[in-house]
């Protein structure tokens, strides 16, 4: 009672600055993901068990400094691209069956604050999920990278994360849950496979080393192996990546500006 | 200056016209109920009002300018349902995330004391009651010391008590000189709050008048009796109805009246029944006969 609304006073005019916006859902983002610890260790459990089956047990690549390097850092990128498809894909379209979301959309802040807050908020928790991996690689394996090229590659993988967060806010905007749950693994698991995320490049065939040259998983995983080996990517990698980063940011600001139609009453 | 302008607003959903060339003006210190069936158009109005949906044709401004322009928006407040609060955030952390958005918002704790929330502030949303739920939304509407709030049917599943001192609340903002547009379809919570009653149905305003003036047009009373004549026609009879069991349904605005002149006229009646009419029969005064079928709930 005592401290009421200002209603009749002469409200301030202009709205609080973008920045302020950003860091305001970050910060909620974050506390609403944390809140749920097994969505956070499922994240981090995935690649680890792989490791664990896959590549430490092969002494060929696991004790090949360069082999066992690009195993984690296909992994690394596959943890990656999975929680972003899977948090964004599977995370908005869920989001928008809450009766909060229109809510949200109806606070003084355009799209752009919550989708950049969105995208940081993903690239702390893929951060997240590559700790184990890289302590799994530094312990049983032979890969080795040194201080600088252990924080070139998270920055690589920051960036090359981008184009999949925004693919999965499309695939979000887009879809309802249900629909976005398969939707987002028929796309996965191919890209990850032919992106050499799980089976080295080297071991592909000529047609499908060229197929693989188009994928973002693949132009993502060479500059990782870069980053982190020296190994040269393939000339293209970057324009590739660029390419889809720019095709799926218009396919999520489309989706997100159609989904109010979509909706019923 | 309007603070709310509507004007010859259409919006489809693909088959259906969830709002006919709806105009409609709001001014400042108003407190407006809209008040109709459920799928009358009522939230599409409010969605267009809010900035989340553009409408097919005609315009929208709130406050003189485009609600779909986040600036236009700090000076609106709007509730979330209250089953759409995000579970695992406290109640403390949800008032910040909101106040956040607008350039000089109430204290958090401040606001919680005005809603009799301080003791919820660290609880997360997912265990509140409905009625401390309810709260909370309204209280969400007000942190950004808007000009003028939205409230969609804030009070719904209420008990009398938590119902009260929601309207306590809403009548302190008003009464500040805030701005307010409610819907409601309960002609109760309209009748408590609003001086200016809308009513909407199928997309189209039925009426727009004072509360006296809806009320003079819903105080209707149903009255049923047996009778061999044809009674429909009589004067002060708004609308009456022949069943095939020889009973008789009129609404008339004075039953008493209806009654004398029956007796007076030496009508032979039996089975005489009287009561209010109910807010469907009500709506059903307002709305054409042909269009009855999406009134009823």
């Amino acid at each position: 009672m005592t401290a009421t609304t200002a209603a009749a006073q002469v409200p301030p005019s202009g709205t609080v600055s973008p920045a302020r916006l950003t860091w305001l859902h970050l910060k909620f983002q974050f506390l609403e993901t944390v809140r749920i610890p097994v969505a956070v260790l499922g994240n981090m459990l995935f690649p680890s068990l792989a490791m664990f089956f896959f590549v430490v047990p092969q002494s060929d690549v696991a004790q090949n400094p360069v082999y066992a390097t690009m195993a984690v850092a296909g992994l690394a990128l596959f943890a990656v691209c999975s929680a972003s498809l899977f948090t964004y894909g599977l995370g908005v379209a869920e989001d928008r069956q809450l009766p909060f979301d229109p809510f949200v959309r109806s606070l003084p802040a355009g799209p752009a604050p919550r989708m950049v807050a969105r995208i940081l908020n993903g690239a702390i928790f893929a951060l997240f999920g590559l700790v184990p991996l890289i302590v799994i690689g530094w312990l049983f394996t032979a890969a080795s990278v040194t201080l600088l090229q252990l924080l070139a590659g998270v920055a690589t993988i920051l960036a090359t994360s981008v184009p999949f967060v925004l693919l999965g806010m499309a695939v979000g905007y887009s879809l309802s849950a249900k629909a976005a749950l398969p939707v987002v693994q028929v796309v996965l698991f191919p890209l990850a496979f032919a992106g050499g995320l799980f089976l080295p490049p080297v071991a592909f065939p000529d047609w499908l080393n060229t197929l693989s040259q188009g994928t973002p998983t693949r132009a993502g995983r060479d500059l990782l192996v870069q980053a982190l080996t020296g190994e040269a990517a393939y000339a293209a990698a970057w324009p590739v990546l660029i390419g889809w980063t720019v095709l799926f940011a218009a396919l999520a600001v489309r989706a997100y500006r159609r989904d109010e139609g979509r909706r019923f009453r | 200056m309007t603070v709310i302008s509507v004007d010859g607003v259409t919006r489809r959903f693909g088959e259906v016209v969830a709002l006919d060339d709806v105009t409609l003006d709001v001014g400042p210190g108003e407190l407006v109920g809209l008040l109709g069936p459920n799928g009358a158009g009522k939230s599409t109005l409010l969605s267009l009002v809010s900035g989340q949906r553009r409408p097919d044709t005609g315009g929208v401004r709130v406050l003189g300018g485009d609600p779909r322009d986040a600036a236009t928006r700090t000076g609106l407040g709007v509730t979330p349902q209250e089953t759409g609060l995000p579970p695992t955030l406290r109640v403390g952390e949800v008032v910040d995330f909101v106040g956040g958005h607008f350039p000089d918002p109430m204290p958090t704790a401040a606001l919680l004391e005005q809603f009799g929330l301080t003791d919820k502030a660290r609880k997360q949303t997912g265990s509140l009651s409905g009625g401390q739920k309810r709260r909370l939304a309204v209280a969400l509407a007000l942190v950004g010391r808007p000009r003028v709030i939205l409230l969609d049917e804030p009070t719904t599943g209420l008990d009398v008590s938590a119902r009260q001192a929601l309207w306590g609340a809403i009548r302190r903002y008003h009464a500040e000189g805030g701005t307010v547009l409610l819907t409601s379809h309960y002609l109760e919570e309209v009748q408590a709050l609003a001086e200016r009653v809308v009513v909407i149905d199928h997309g189209v305003v039925r009426a727009d008048d004072s509360l006296d003036g809806i009320l003079r047009r819903v105080g209707l009373r149903r009255v049923l009796l047996r009778a061999a004549t044809d009674l429909t026609g009589l004067p002060g009879v708004a609308r009456g109805e022949r069943r095939d069991d020889g009973t008789q349904e009129l609404y008339t605005t004075d039953s008493d009246a209806l009654v004398r002149d029956l007796v007076s006229a030496g009508v032979e009646f039996s089975d005489l029944q009287i009561r209010g009419a109910s807010l469907e029969e009500a709506f059903a005064e307002m709305v054409a006969a042909d269009t009855l079928e999406g009134a009823h709930r």
